[in-house]
């Protein structure tokens, strides 16, 4: 008898919880411009019949993005990506973004993307290698929907997911150059946030351009945190933990290391802390800010000062050429990786360095990144692009 | 049913801070009735309402005269993306009914898209519901498991490995899997209840250290070639499992992903509950809980009945890992284990601690979950929204006394729940 009372109230609890929803639904639902506003002509290319959210009169396009856990406020590779979004919607008013966070209770990216099919979306923007299989999987069962995943790329190529990857190698080259050209104190440092492909491409081409301007130069100088031969180095484990940044930065500069190349998203703010204090302390120590040109990030850009460049990565650029194209249909599926000779990678303006860099350092960067671009410098790395 | 012997006598043999611990959870179940069940659930729905309302940036920056109904449009869109999203989308039906006949509607997948919402709402409770039983069946046997996701990865791994690593016959391979998969989980309920029976460790802790090892052990397993880690790839992810280890799926192909799991789900929950209540074994096991010291002295063998709840209980966490493997994802990455194990624990408080309460219960979950892309992305709502929407359901009704202050009832002593609930579960 106490199991027909649960089923009762649980039963009563959920036709609540249904009662409040239709409740607003039926008196609402014209007047709640969230869910009304929106919505897709663009996407009529969709094989999905698999509903039609809101009126498609409106005659937008939509242009959706399922983002990994660290959301579009992340500083890093989402916030990027989505500003590529932002870019595509300010330069065609047409275009209307969307996104969904792929944070619990929201894990299931299968889930999301089906989300986004069911809002008949122009094109589904999806973020990250982890996504590399639902985005596939998706991308198989509706032929006709646009894809365009960051980060990750497919071999054979899938003709209806367009599949951004950058060679970070060769603007981590660069990086590295300028870092060895740079250094007083004969050592450089880099750490990782975690041991992903992504990630270690980056550290790859930084320990590569310092022995380049080693082999050049006829120095010494040391890289600290990683070694490229042996693929082992040292990573904070996550990409948000500041702290554990901090205490990573305040070893290498104690080891001697006067310029810290921090590879981990957010954890790289606490490497700037960590360069701060030692500033303060009198200590000569900078850094490079990865990914984003860190000088106009909003959360990186207050340490502007310590940031000697930013070895960036043009997500933004390469999602927004997608947007773009989808919603003209000019849309090609297939692979694009981003290059020096593309401009898809690209070491940030030197900032408050224009002036303390070496024009001659400047000049050969400029040199070496012509010759990387040209394929007479190779930057090799053991961390397949993408 | 009746309650065992000496129930009154609350036992302390061990730990009395565990004793307050339950204390304070079976306080949370105790006098829990329908009205306060529903009132707790509208309550939520206004105070989440309110949330979502004064947390977006429209409202925030609306001109004063504009801000109620500019709020009421941010709170009816979210309401309206939670029921589109988990229930049905109108919208899709009216889709649905334009066709030109039932047929090419069928084919065309236009009765998918009208059942979608329903089928993400139970592929999203399925492991929810396996993993909630995992608490409340111990519960009912005095223990307070933790663990569930240290079991689900357990099952997770040990379903997968046999998924992509061993071929077989196609019936044949989906039920070894799934066999596996309940011993992936049993394996470390058996630990934690043998721990215990052994060496008197408290199982609430055993189980929290269990997770963070097997969430870790996870991590280096998929980061080990040799190991889990799909061959040629550098990414934390084992090999897809075999098409033949797949749980078949309810309706075909097409956009529904619900599946034979959430069968699985349904069919644990009356397991347990014939198991608990319609076996020799369930009265030991509920005897324990209730006094292990009497059921000691009744003849019971109280060590193994923690060493057997806690692997059944591992085992059905495991059949929740299984489930998302087999059914949905088809591999494992260092992210699809989710929080489900944790949030089990408040499926299982919600469900107060029987498993048909843990399966509407999974179901409200399940809803949310199925819903949240939708209100996040149609209807604006950040994500931490939903969880706060979530979160303070349960906070009300946990808190039957906040309730019932709240509408001026009377306090009322539920009969019969509180009283197992409330006495020494933790002997």
């Amino acid at each position: 008898m106490r199991l027909t009372s649960l089923l009762t109230a649980a039963t009563t609890a959920s036709a609540a919880l249904l009662l409040a929803a239709c409740g607003s639904s039926s008196s609402s639902a014209p007047a709640s411009g969230a869910s009304s506003s929106s919505s897709a002509a663009g996407g009529a290319t969709t094989s999905a019949p698999a509903a039609t959210t809101s009126a498609a009169a409106s005659g937008k396009f939509l242009a959706c993005m399922v983002t990994d856990t660290g959301g579009i406020n992340d500083g890093s590779f989402n916030q990027t990506s989505w500003k590529g979004l932002q870019d595509a919607a300010a330069a065609n008013p047409n275009i209307e973004i969307r996104n969904i966070q792929s944070i619990p209770p929201n894990t299931d990216y299968a889930r999301n993307i089906n989300t986004f099919l069911t809002q008949k979306c122009g094109i589904i923007v999806t973020v990250g290698f982890a996504m590399g299989d639902a985005t596939k999987a998706s991308a198989g069962k509706n032929p006709d929907q646009k894809f365009a995943i960051v980060d990750n790329s497919y071999t054979p190529v899938i003709p209806n997911v367009n599949a951004l990857v950058f060679n970070t190698v060769q603007d981590g080259f660069l990086g590295g150059y300028l870092a060895a050209g740079m250094s007083k104190s004969g050592k450089v440092a880099t750490f990782g946030g975690q041991q992903f492909p992504t990630v270690t491409i980056y550290m790859d081409g930084f320990y590569d351009g310092v022995q380049y301007y080693n082999s050049k130069h006829g120095t010494k100088v040391q890289v600290l945190g990683w070694n490229e031969a042996t693929q082992k180095g040292t990573f904070s484990g996550d990409f948000t933990n500041q702290t554990k940044g901090q205490t990573i930065t305040q070893t290498f500069i104690s080891e001697g290391a006067d310029i810290i190349f921090p590879v981990a998203g957010n954890v790289g703010l606490g490497a700037a802390k960590a360069v701060q204090q030692a500033d303060a302390q009198g200590g000569n120590v900078n850094m490079f800010w990865v990914d984003t040109d860190g000088c106009e990030a909003a959360n990186a850009k207050q340490y502007c000062k310590y940031f000697i460049t930013s070895v960036e990565k043009g997500l933004d650029v390469a999602v927004k050429t997608a947007v773009l194209a989808a919603q003209s249909n000019t849309f090609k599926g297939g692979n694009y990786v981003g290059t020096l000779a593309n401009g898809g990678v690209t070491l940030a303006p030197l900032h408050e360095w224009a002036s303390k860099v070496p024009a001659a350092l400047q000049a050969e960067l400029k040199t070496v990144g012509l010759g990387i671009a040209s394929g007479q410098i190779q930057a090799p790395t053991k961390s397949p692009v993408g | 049913m009746s309650e065992p012997a000496g129930t009154e006598e609350p036992s302390s043999e061990r730990s009395s801070s565990a004793g307050t611990f339950s204390q304070v959870f079976a306080k949370a179940l105790e006098g829990n009735t329908v009205t306060v069940t529903v009132l707790a659930i509208v309550t939520a729905a206004v105070v989440g309402g309110l949330l979502a309302a004064f947390t977006n940036p429209v409202v925030l920056h609306a001109p004063a005269g504009d801000i109620i109904p500019k709020a009421w449009s941010v709170v009816a869109g979210t309401y309206v993306a939670l029921f589109e999203g988990s229930i049905v989308n109108p919208h899709t039906v009216a889709a649905f009914f334009q066709q030109a006949s039932l047929p090419t509607a069928v084919h065309d997948g236009f009765l998918g898209a009208v059942f979608n919402p329903l089928s993400e709402t139970c592929v999203a409770a399925t492991p929810l519901i396996l993993a909630g039983l995992a608490v409340a069946v111990p519960y009912q046997a005095g223990m307070f498991n933790i663990g569930g996701q240290s079991q689900l990865i357990g099952g997770m791994i040990l379903s997968a490995w046999l998924g992509f690593g061993v071929s077989m016959p196609i019936v044949i391979h989906v039920i070894v899997c799934v066999i596996g998969g309940f011993v992936g989980g049993a394996v470390l309920g058996w630990l934690a209840g043998e721990i215990k029976a052994r060496t008197g460790a408290h199982e609430v802790i055993v189980t929290i250290m269990l997770n963070y090892i097997m969430a870790y052990l996870l991590a280096y397993l998929l980061s080990s070639p040799s190991l889990l880690q799909k061959p040629g790839s550098t990414d934390l992810i084992t090999p897809e499992v075999a098409s033949s280890a797949h749980l078949p799926q309810l309706f075909g192909n097409g956009i529904m992903r619900v599946n034979a799991g959430f069968l699985l789900a349904l069919a644990c929950a009356f397991g347990a509950w014939w198991l608990m209540n319609r076996t020799t074994t369930g009265f030991e096991l509920r005897a324990v809980g209730a006094n292990p010291s009497a059921a000691r002295v009744a003849g019971m063998r109280v060590e193994h009945a923690w060493v057997l709840v806690m692997s059944i209980a591992g085992g059905l966490a495991g059949l929740g890992g299984t489930a998302i493997v087999l059914g949905t994802d088809f591999a494992v990455n260092p992210s699809n284990f989710g929080t489900y194990g944790i949030d089990a624990i408040t499926v299982a408080l919600l469900g107060r601690g029987r498993p048909a309460g843990v399966v509407w219960a999974g179901l409200l979950f399940g809803a949310l979950t199925a819903a949240s892309p939708g209100m996040q992305s149609q209807a604006n709502t950040p994500v931490q929204i939903v969880q706060v929407l979530t979160s303070v359901i349960v906070l009300f009704v946990a808190a039957p006394p906040l309730i019932r202050t709240m509408f001026r009832l009377r306090a009322t002593r539920a009969r019969g729940v509180g009283t197992t609930m409330s006495k020494g579960w933790n002997a």
